[in-house]
């Protein structure tokens, strides 16, 4: 089980998130057919660092952005998005 | 000898084992109990029945397995070493019938050439037929222990802990480490398996004694240090998260707090592993018959337990630790016949033997053991290539010692080989964690090629993996280490191969002619020892492990004794019998009731969300695929969502409130999905719109009235005009404000009320007052099924399965021509529109009643080209009416088809028909 460092609350059990889906696998609400086909059905798989979308469901709720590395777990960033976080 | 050891004086405890009385010495293993009762032979193996002793005095025991303890406390396959006596102890052997001494099933001893690696897998070819003949007596033969069949009395609970160090095992190198963590002011967990402290100091005290375990104890403890023994760091996970396992009791005994088993998640900062390692056997041939044992756990059970587990000893070694064990043996009244040192040349420990008049054999290796009545009677070695045999009932065996690096590995970590050694020790780690003490630095030891009988051979004693099923499977083709251990199933079951792997490794390394780290490593994955199912349930065991939702007028259905049903997380009431009515009459009743007059039910459990700012209408046109903007105040309108990929995962009602708030409703089983959705359009698909989304799902209580006299109920209730179809205004009921929604599930005039949960019930009582005025009953959730069918409306689940579009349901006339919506780009993928997917169509039954879940075939033995969906029976006219998929259906209007269901037994021959059954044109739900 992963530790998450939330940006709200801190260091937390991964049992306190929901994994939600790869940044990559969002097709926008303006996307062109072919690029939603091509995120729907031909997203990377990589064997290293990717973008996911998490939640911090089960404490300030919070949707994340995290970077981490699928082989060995490493988290090198965890950020919020929504509606606070914009500039 | 000094240490904490046997007490010979103790007190003495009894338990059986097969049914028969023993006595014990509190502080015995079972294994240690069973050799101060003279007993070899403690179990049959796994494949060919072959006689077991005890071997090991670890966690690592192969062979004692036994099942210990009774009825829902049974807990088969426990290692006989990892076992402490308590008074009243039951254990029985495994795998033999009708008793140990006379099993059976040794035949398939006889049978062995036949059962070689793999052998399982080439049953698999040739006819099914011979397959499943053999399949039968492999299930009954081959096997270790039953699993109980009561439910296990006791509980299990679990712990999350913090620390700055967790140190796993307390030998010497652990206690010194955590004492010097500790005392630097860190929070130190050290954990240890066995019950005592101490580890490899228990059986070699001159080292460091018993009084430097309990005063180095002392120390870590006053330091705010937690010593935690009989538990065992099983797992160790992402980001330093290790799990413990702790038994409060042992197995089969009745905990004295009630609870079993504890399982720990300690997040630690740092990890110490000082595990030490585990000594290997030798390969000879018969080297698995009772009497052979591993020389350190001989001398545990001399110094450790005061048991002799023989009194002719052989010992056979590759290294220098063994000569301790002859020491212990000799000083315990044991006559060492001999000493077999694979080593060319003396050391200086097998010097010091000689000097001590014991007859010690350089370049002397086992070749062979033989054995009388299940124990051992003599050993035949090869010295210098010359053989000699020597009478002895025990050999005490020491192939050299594997590192424990097994919480290492699980960590992700890398390994070295140590030439030196034979074994691999732990590198490079991508956690925070290190090794410490013997696991790290192991002994040296000559290395040894085996020169017996490979087929007698044994080097996986749990699944009778013999030298000759590993050079079978290099014969056969299997040249990967991984896959050596799937065909030979060489390192399963409860030891994981702790005994076996090296001795495996090493002979595919001689096979392949390379080294042995050039072999490769199999993959070591949690749990280091076996963990009980139920320690990993904890607290979630039984019927915990969901939480249970009542609805907000549970106590008013309650006390009407419904018959009820699950729906999502709710228990909702699916028909009120009256009198001995059964289910599908009282449903009936009861939908006949709103079809003729009026009949009230509890919805409050669809999904609700109040959606309200500026940008509200912009926000529910992106997670509604209909239009939802242009609706005016006090409107409302039926509403459907779909997925990126354009398919309909939802559909309910969307409600303007007020200028800038509406309401949403969809179904009760998608309500989590739909939070989740509306949350990440609303966080991350859309954060610039400025709009809030409260999921007000259990906020209110939700009452449907329907009926052709559900208007004069509700005038009467709102004591004014209520409103028209597919509108809504705020009103008041018995004095306590509600929402008043004009909609219709069931296809008659009907409302919904919606009301703050916790004032819901004078409200329900006003609303059930005035429906019973009017003539009109409760109806369930069997009703609704009944009433909805007829009229062709969709329920999520079940027509909306995840696979239909809104063409496919016939929705598409109202999707929001203006697109924007979520799925609206999914929608023009080409498949989506291409001939022969399935669409909504109704059946109605022209023989038989139309079983639910048919497939749709247009005759016996024909492809389904679709399937039922939902049956019912027409409620006012009688005969059985569903909806279904149909490939193609809109075109196939009339078509004469069989639903077919041969799970169940039934079949109906259907007609093709357009899935509203009732009131097509919509006039009823008008005034």
């Amino acid at each position: 089980m992963m530790q998450i460092t939330c940006p709200h609350c801190g260091p937390r059990a991964q049992s306190e998130f929901i994994y939600e889906r790869t940044v990559d696998s969002v097709v926008p609400l303006d996307a062109a057919p072919e690029q939603a086909m091509a995120t729907l059905f031909a997203r990377t798989n990589p064997r290293g660092v990717d973008e996911e979308i998490w939640r911090h469901t089960y404490g300030c709720r919070a949707w994340l952005i995290m970077t981490r590395h699928r082989v060995t777990n490493e988290i090198s960033a965890a950020r919020a998005v929504g509606p606070e976080a914009l500039p | 000898m000094s240490g904490p050891m046997r007490d010979p004086k103790g007190a003495t405890i009894s338990f059986t084992f097969d049914g028969k009385t023993y006595q014990a010495r509190a502080g015995d293993t079972l294994a240690a109990a069973l050799l101060a009762n003279g007993i070899g032979l403690v179990g049959r193996s796994f494949k060919y029945h072959r006689p077991r002793g005890i071997m090991t005095a670890g966690i690592e025991e192969p062979n004692a397995l036994v099942t210990v303890g009774d009825g829902g406390r049974a807990e088969p396959n426990t290692r006989a070493t990892d076992v402490f006596v308590y008074d009243g102890l039951i254990a029985r052997s495994q795998n033999r019938w009708p008793n140990l001494s006379f099993d059976v099933g040794a035949v398939f001893s006889l049978a062995a050439p036949m059962l070689g690696a793999g052998f399982y897998y080439k049953t698999f070819f040739g006819s099914a037929k011979r397959w499943m003949f053999y399949e039968y007596f492999i299930r009954k033969a081959a096997g270790l222990g039953n699993a109980p069949t009561k439910a296990d009395p006791d509980k299990f609970s679990q712990r999350a802990a913090f620390c700055d160090v967790l140190v796993v095992g307390a030998g010497p190198a652990g206690l010194q480490a955590a004492l010097e963590q500790a005392e630097a002011g860190k929070r130190v967990i050290l954990v240890e398996q066995d019950a005592i402290l101490g580890a490899s100091l228990i059986r070699d005290p001159q080292k460091l004694d018993a009084a430097w375990v309990a005063a180095t104890a002392t120390r870590i403890r006053a330091a705010g240090g937690r010593i935690l023994t009989r538990t065992t760091a099983s797992g160790y996970w992402e980001h330093d998260l290790v799990t413990l396992t702790q038994r409060l009791a042992e197995p089969g005994e009745a905990p004295s707090s009630g609870v079993t088993q504890r399982l720990w998640h300690v997040r630690a900062g740092q990890v110490i592993l000082a595990t030490g390692s585990i000594e290997r056997p030798m390969a000879f041939a018969h080297n698995d018959r009772p009497g052979v044992m591993l020389s350190q756990a001989a001398r545990t059970y001399v110094r450790r337990f005061g048991v002799l587990p023989g009194k002719r000893v052989v010992i056979a070694t590759n290294n220098d630790d063994a000569y301790m064990t002859a020491q212990a043996l000799k000083e315990a009244g044991a006559e060492i016949v001999a000493i077999l040192d694979a080593r060319p040349e003396f050391s200086d420990a097998a010097s010091g033997a000689v000097s001590a008049g014991l007859p010690v054999w350089a370049n002397a290796v086992p070749s062979s053991v033989t054995g009388a009545r299940h124990c051992l009677s003599g050993v035949t070695a090869l010295i210098d290539g010359q053989s000699k045999s020597w009478k002895a009932d025990l050999i005490a065996v020491s192939g050299g010692f594997t590192p424990v690096v097994h919480l290492h590995m699980q960590a992700g970590g890398t390994l070295d080989w140590n030439e030196a050694a034979q074994a691999f020790v732990p590198a490079a780690s991508r956690q925070n964690v290190s090794t410490i003490g013997g696991a790290a630095n192991p002994d040296p030891v000559f290395p040894v090629t085996p020169v017996s009988n490979p087929k007698k051979s044994f080097i996986d004693f749990q699944n009778d993996v013999s030298l000759a099923d590993v050079d079978l499977a290099w014969a056969e083709g299997y040249r990967s280490v991984e896959h050596l251990k799937r065909y030979t199933t060489l390192g399963m079951a409860t030891d994981q191969g702790k005994l076996s792997n090296m001795a495996a490794l090493g002979r595919l390394a001689e096979k392949q002619g390379v080294s042995i780290p050039e072999a490769g490593l199999t993959t070591f994955r949690p749990p280091y020892t076996p963990v009980s199912m139920g320690a990993i349930a904890g607290a979630g065991a039984k019927n915990a492990g969901a939480h249970v939702r009542r609805l907000a007028l549970y106590d008013v259905h309650a006390a009407k004794n419904p018959i009820g049903q699950p729906l999502g997380y709710w228990f909702r009431p699916r028909a009120y019998p009256q009198g001995q009515e059964t289910l599908a009459q009282a449903a009936l009743r009861e939908a006949k009731a709103v079809r003729t007059g009026v009949g009230m039910t509890d919805v409050s459990t669809l999904a609700k969300f109040e959606v309200s700012g500026p940008d509200a209408a912009a926000f529910l046109d992106i997670i509604c695929a209909t239009t939802v903007s242009k609706l005016a105040v006090g409107r409302g309108r039926y509403t459907f969502m779909l997925r990126e990929d354009g398919i309909v995962f939802d559909d309910g009602t969307v409600w303007r409130l007020d200028e800038n708030r509406y309401l949403l409703t969809s179904s009760t089983g998608g309500a989590d999905r739909m939070a989740t959705h509306i949350s990440y359009v609303r966080q991350y698909l859309c954060p610039q719109l400025k709009v809030s989304a409260v999921n007000v799902q259990e906020h209110y209580a939700g009452i449907a009235i329907a009926g052709p006299k559900a208007k004069p109920v509700m005038d009467a209730l709102m004591k004014a005009d209520a409103p028209r179809h597919m509108s809504t205004v705020p009103s008041d009921i018995a004095g306590v404000p509600v929402i008043v929604l004009a909609a219709s599930y069931s296809g008659e005039r009907a409302f919904e009320v919606y009301v703050e949960a916790s004032k819901a019930a004078s409200v329900w009582a006003a609303c059930e007052a005035e429906v019973t005025a009017q003539g009109g009953c409760l109806y369930g959730l069997e009703a609704m099924e009944f009433l909805r069918i007829e009229k062709g409306h969709l329920v999520v689940g079940g027509e909306v399965d995840g696979r239909m579009t809104p063409m496919d349901l016939a929705l598409d006339k109202m999707l929001n021509k203006a697109g924007g919506y979520v799925g609206a780009t999914g929608l023009s993928r080409p498949a989506l529109s291409e001939p022969g997917r399935r669409q909504l169509v109704g059946l109605e039954a022209i023989s038989g009643d139309i079983p639910e879940g048919a497939m749709l075939i247009t005759q016996k033995g024909a492809s389904p080209e679709g399937h039922v969906s939902a049956a019912a029976f027409r409620i006012l006219e009688g005969g059985s009416v569903a909806l279904g998929q149909l490939k193609d259906g809109f075109s196939r209007h009339g078509e004469e088809l069989i639903a077919s269901s041969p799970t169940r037994g039934q079949e109906a021959r259907v007609r093709v028909v357009h899935p509203h059954f009732y009131d097509t044109a919509g006039e009823r739900y008008r005034d």
